[in-house]
């Protein structure tokens, strides 16, 4: 159900685009309103939810992670697992965004016969998001060559390493290939897998299928069906310049690529997506774990009015002589 | 909430990278390339039209110079009939380079502009401008 809504749903936002921007040709409303629109909401979206998670006390650390903490000098501690200093901290947090290590720790449990209850080695998950996301930024950091004039060095650098094959005379970027394998990776991964088709949502399959289809779109560009690329450069130019101009002859291939695009940057913020910005705010990652070296008070804590027995007593004393409670003092 | 800063500072860094296109150039227009077809062979020409239409080219030169390689490397023929039924040499040097002779002002115009860096002169000699 959840698969079959989110397929469609992309197929009609190819509608969309194909019947804008490729039939009614309204290339200005495509090509540089809702590209400027989804930006922004991308970028307001994205402050917005971090403000608010900002905003949210996590006054303790989290001492129930993976590894030793630090203690007696003969205990050998772990300080990349269970840091006590922020230079640990940081180190986890980057172990986490650039390596995903939790997920590295992934295992599967199932139950056989006995009853015996056994754990496999998974990493398939773990390699199959690694190669996603890194493909994911090569190609982002590939595509500033269209939003930037000069291009800078590092693009081209990375263009190069990135195209080492050709494909006919053209160079084969590797992270188009990855790409395609990760993703198709990781939604066959839930359709298969019966336990993580039953937990899979509409918001899991739709980003899926987004994607697909940009790199799709944009693969089709590149290999097979191309369009007028310096035109392509020219109408990035005016975006990123804040002079809009759309040139003539872009073929609707580019629009339905862009579109998607500008689709998916602006569910980001409001979807499961956004874990790019939440996992710097996890706290078992984030936070020292030295709750036992050093005192945390609670920031916000205020006076609070307590009434001590003292006081009860100074209040309720001939009462409670009358009922005959004892008292402390006479 | 003594975090508050940090992550606010996290968030503008953010923003400045992802913005990075917009203030690099600080508004300033990027000039779009104008390949010049300013060259004897051209000038000479009667009609003044490429092997295909304008359009085509622009997008699709590549993927001809990539079937005239296979053409005449792998296939052993050298004509190329246009869709215009005019027929061709397929040859880089002989009949792409004898109109656009101008590699600095033609052919590096948009692959500059772009970044684009084809292995031509791999194999074939560069063209010397006088």
């Amino acid at each position: 159900m959840g698969m079959a809504f989110s397929f469609f749903s992309v197929i009609g936002l190819m509608l969309v685009a194909y019947l804008g921007a490729g039939l009614a040709g309204w290339h200005y409303l495509f090509g540089v309103i809702i590209p400027y629109v989804a930006f922004a909401i991308f970028l307001a979206g994205l402050a917005y939810r971090v403000v608010k998670w900002a905003r949210a006390p996590v006054p303790f650390r989290i001492p129930t992670t993976a590894g030793q903490q630090k203690s007696l000098p003969w205990i050998k501690a772990s300080p990349l697992e269970n840091p006590s200093t922020t230079a640990g901290a940081v180190g986890r947090v980057a172990l986490e965004v650039l390596f995903f290590r939790s997920l590295l720790r992934n295992t599967r449990m199932e139950l056989h016969r006995g009853p015996r209850l056994a754990y496999h080695w998974e990493k398939w998950l773990w390699l199959g998001g690694l190669l996603f996301h890194w493909s994911l930024l090569v190609i982002l950091l590939r595509h500033l060559r269209f939003f930037t004039d000069p291009v800078p060095a590092f693009v081209s650098w990375l263009e190069g390493l990135d195209g080492f094959f050709r494909f006919g005379l053209q160079a084969l970027y590797l992270t188009d290939i990855l790409i395609v394998g990760a993703v198709t990776y990781l939604f066959l991964r839930r359709v298969v897998i019966p336990q993580v088709r039953y937990i899979s949502l509409p918001a899991d399959y739709f980003p899926l299928f987004l994607i697909l289809g940009i790199a799709a779109t944009g693969i089709l560009m590149r290999y097979f069906f191309r369009v007028d690329i310096t035109a392509v450069k020219e109408l990035a130019m005016g975006l990123a310049t804040f002079r809009p101009f759309v040139p003539e002859g872009i073929g609707v291939l580019f629009y339905i690529h862009l579109f998607f695009v500008c689709v998916l940057v602006s569910y980001f913020p409001y979807s499961k997506l956004v874990h790019m910005a939440g996992i710097f705010l996890s706290p078992t990652r984030n936070l020292p774990n030295d709750s036992r070296a050093r005192r945390h008070i609670n920031p916000w804590n205020y006076p609070v009015k307590v009434h001590s027995y003292e006081e009860y007593e100074e209040e309720f004393r001939d009462k409670m002589k009358m009922a005959g409670l004892p008292v402390e003092k006479e | 909430m003594n975090d508050f800063r940090y992550i606010i500072t996290g968030l503008v860094l953010f923003i400045v990278l992802v913005t990075f296109p917009l203030w690099t150039r600080a508004g300033k227009a990027a000039p779009a390339p104008v390949p010049s077809l300013e060259t004897q062979a051209i000038q000479q020409l009667e009609e003044k039209q490429c092997v295909e239409g304008t359009e085509y080219m622009r997008a699709n030169h590549m993927s001809l110079l990539e079937e005239w390689r296979n053409q005449v490397v792998r296939e052993g023929k050298r004509t190329y009939v246009a869709g215009n039924g005019k027929e061709y040499e397929m040859s880089l040097q002989k009949t792409c380079l004898q109109c656009h002779s101008n590699k600095s002002q033609f052919c590096d115009q948009c692959h500059n502009y772009l970044g684009v860096q084809p292995d031509c002169w791999t194999c074939h000699i560069e063209p010397k401008e006088s």
